[in-house]
């Protein structure tokens, strides 16, 4: 109930939001009898009106992480962002396999198993995309060893 | 005549050796896809487009690839279905009411030849099917107008929002969500940004793939953390393999008519294949009736499904082939292919690019023969696959994503980017919101936006010209039936729920 209430919110506002900013979308002289405008206003009223109807008359409760799970939830999203911005500066190799060695963890808590799915994965994947499929991947950042 | 000429240059096209070997190499791949738990057709082909596309191949050859994986994966879906009841995606969840049960009873090894044989028989009759209707319906496509595909489109938010949710505003802010996403970036007609909030990232709007691997892949891994991987025991064992003769013989009505229905529920843009399969597998159950002891491991019970969700699939290539309107999940990432390899679906692709439709035809039936000849005796191969724990197989998954969106673009905000659609999909899923009309909205936005600014301008403002045509006003009314007619029909068209141990 309350999870569809609150989402139903959000949507509400986000969707109030939308419309807010459609009005602000500037228009050339280019323009057309609907213009840019009025598409996204129409999708932002429709999603506006879900999202009350959603509060009105919600759905029961999903059942949420709690506690570990949820850690392990944001865990995995921590490492994944890390991951994203470690990918260019530090090459393949060891992001990918502290990365997925975490997520590994996250999914079967045991340490050796995870560690060994990490290297194994990454090593195996760089091999696979580099030299069976081509994929212009970097290893290693080349500043290593100049 | 014409359709044997046609098929002659799509075999002409799909019987060069490299072709070929890319639709084995797709099939194989497709069925351990399919097979694995927790990856399904459409997150499978999802994670394969960035790969393929940076892998430089042409069109048909992606096509050839891409498109054998899927009905490799819709083979494999049954696999993990019988042995371990646990649906690689929804139209598999029919599978497992009977062909758990009949692998429980000691008959695994029936139960998959079985259901192969089934899988075959509806894609092969859906691919006759999509040979013939497709180019009638090009035609007739012919007409259509910006007004039409306004409402064509309207059709399929509705159909699919009507049949995927047990909510109906829950389904139409699905489609509202990938509407809004796919208004982010520079304006077609007028080149103004809309709602890039001054970052240069989004000028170019979201990538659909971006949006698809997200919803798609990373949101899997979500779940799994979530479970910590105890969904996906080793169910059943199977001992050796024979070719159950007697109940393919006694359930050729049974796969004959299930495909039937599940290539005309294919056909209808927006119902896909879980429609199909869904279809099939109920209306097998009440011809059977209470003799019939569908739900304890019956082999009607287990081909029904099959045949029905194989059809169904191909027959959700019609409207996605001829109208750029995709079926179902799946079909929504074939289209996001093709518009990644810059083909446009529609009637013209039919006249234009002969090479590329017929060739994708006779190549969808290339991979169906190779798929049987490949299942039944490798079928062993397969289940060992099976056993991948998945504490392997999601962080190979997840970092297979990252390589494909990253080798797009290389860009670090495409990354991010996924991520965020992976939250947003774990959350969608957990309220029960559908994320396939999201991706929907972000393929379909922007031409279902230029569609109702072309029929203004031609219209001069006049919105009474959205209902000029008796085909356009036809297409309104289906939207607002296949909306609003779920809600009264839920009661009859309950789902069964999965069984437990």
């Amino acid at each position: 109930m309350i999870s569809d209430r609150i989402f139903g919110l959000v949507v509400l506002m986000v969707s109030l939001a939308f419309i807010a900013s459609a009005t602000q979308i500037q228009t050339s002289f280019l323009s057309d009898p609907v213009g840019p405008k009025a598409f996204p206003m129409l999708v932002g009223g429709i999603a506006g009106l879900c999202g009350l109807v959603m509060m009105i008359r919600p759905d029961p409760d999903p059942q949420w992480a709690k506690g570990r799970t949820l850690i392990a939830l944001f865990v995995a999203i921590a490492v994944l962002v890390a991951y994203a911005y470690a990918l260019k500066p530090f090459g393949f190799i060891i992001p990918t396999a502290i990365a997925a060695a975490v997520l590994s963890y996250q999914i079967s808590p045991r340490a050796g198993p995870a560690a060994l799915a990490g290297i194994g994965l990454s090593v195996g994947l760089f091999v696979l995309f580099k030299y069976a499929l081509d994929l212009g991947l970097v290893a290693f950042p080349k500043s290593w060893f100049g | 005549m014409d359709i044997l000429e046609s098929l002659m240059l799509g075999f002409s096209v799909a019987l060069t050796p490299f072709t070929l070997m890319l639709a084995i190499v797709g099939c194989f791949l497709g069925t351990i896809i399919g097979a694995l738990p927790g990856l399904g057709p459409s997150n499978g082909v999802a994670i394969l487009i960035p790969i393929t596309f940076s892998m430089g191949l042409d069109a048909t050859s992606a096509l050839v690839l891409m498109t054998a994986v899927y009905y490799g994966a819709m083979y494999g879906g049954r696999i993990s279905s019988i042995l371990l009841n646990i649906p690689g995606d929804e139209p598999a969840l029919m599978t497992t009411l009977d062909g758990y049960p009949m692998a429980k009873n000691g008959r695994a090894g029936d139960a998959l030849v079985l259901s192969g044989v089934a899988s075959f028989v509806g894609a092969f009759l859906a691919t006759v099917g999509l040979i013939f209707l497709a180019p009638m319906l090009a035609r007739v496509a012919y007409q259509f107008g910006p007004a039409e595909y306004f409402a064509l489109y309207l059709l399929a938010f509705c159909t699919l929002g009507g049949m995927s949710s047990n909510n109906q505003a829950k389904s139409a802010l699905a489609a509202c969500i990938g509407l809004g996403i796919a208004m982010v970036g520079v304006d077609n007609s007028s080149g103004m940004p809309r709602f890039t909030g001054g970052s240069l990232h989004l000028m170019d709007g979201i990538d659909f793939l971006v949006a698809i691997v997200g919803l798609f892949a990373i949101a899997e891994v979500f779940f799994f953390i979530e479970s910590h991987g105890k969904a996906s025991s080793i169910g059943v064992k199977i001992e050796k393999v024979m070719i159950p003769w007697k109940d393919i013989w006694h359930t050729k009505w049974t796969m004959l008519r299930c495909s039937l229905v599940g290539f005309i529920a294919g056909v209808l843009p927006g119902a896909g294949a879980s429609l199909g399969s869904f279809l099939a597998y109920m209306s097998e159950k009440s011809i059977a009736g209470e003799e019939g002891k569908f739900g304890t491991g019956v082999p009607k019970g287990v081909a029904a499904p099959e045949a029905g969700n194989n059809a169904a699939a191909g027959g959700a290539l019609v409207p996605m082939l001829t109208l750029g309107v995709p079926g179902s999940g799946t079909t929504a990432v074939l289209l996001a292919l093709l518009m990644t390899l810059n083909i446009t679906p529609g009637p013209t692709l039919f006249s234009e690019r002969p090479e590329v439709v017929w060739g994708l035809i006779a190549s969808l039936l290339i991979a169906n023969v190779v798929l049987l000849l490949m299942n039944v005796p490798m079928v062993k191969i397969f289940v060992r696959i099976l056993q991948v724990p998945p504490w392997v197989l999601l962080p190979g998954v997840t970092m297979i994503s990252f390589v494909g969106i990253y080798s797009l673009s290389g860009s670090y905000f495409d990354l991010l980017l996924m991520i965020g659609f992976g939250v947003l999909g774990y959350v969608l899923r957990k309220l029960d919101i559908p994320t396939v009309p999201v991706i929907l909205g972000i393929l379909l936005g922007g031409h279902m936006e230029d569609a109702l600014r072309r029929a203004m301008v031609i219209a001069d403002g006049d919105f009474m010209y959205l209902f000029n045509s008796p085909i356009s006003i036809g297409l309104w009314i289906a939207a607002v039936v296949g909306f609003i007619a779920p809600m009264f029909l839920r009661g009859v068209l309950k789902k069964p729920q999965r069984i437990t141990d």
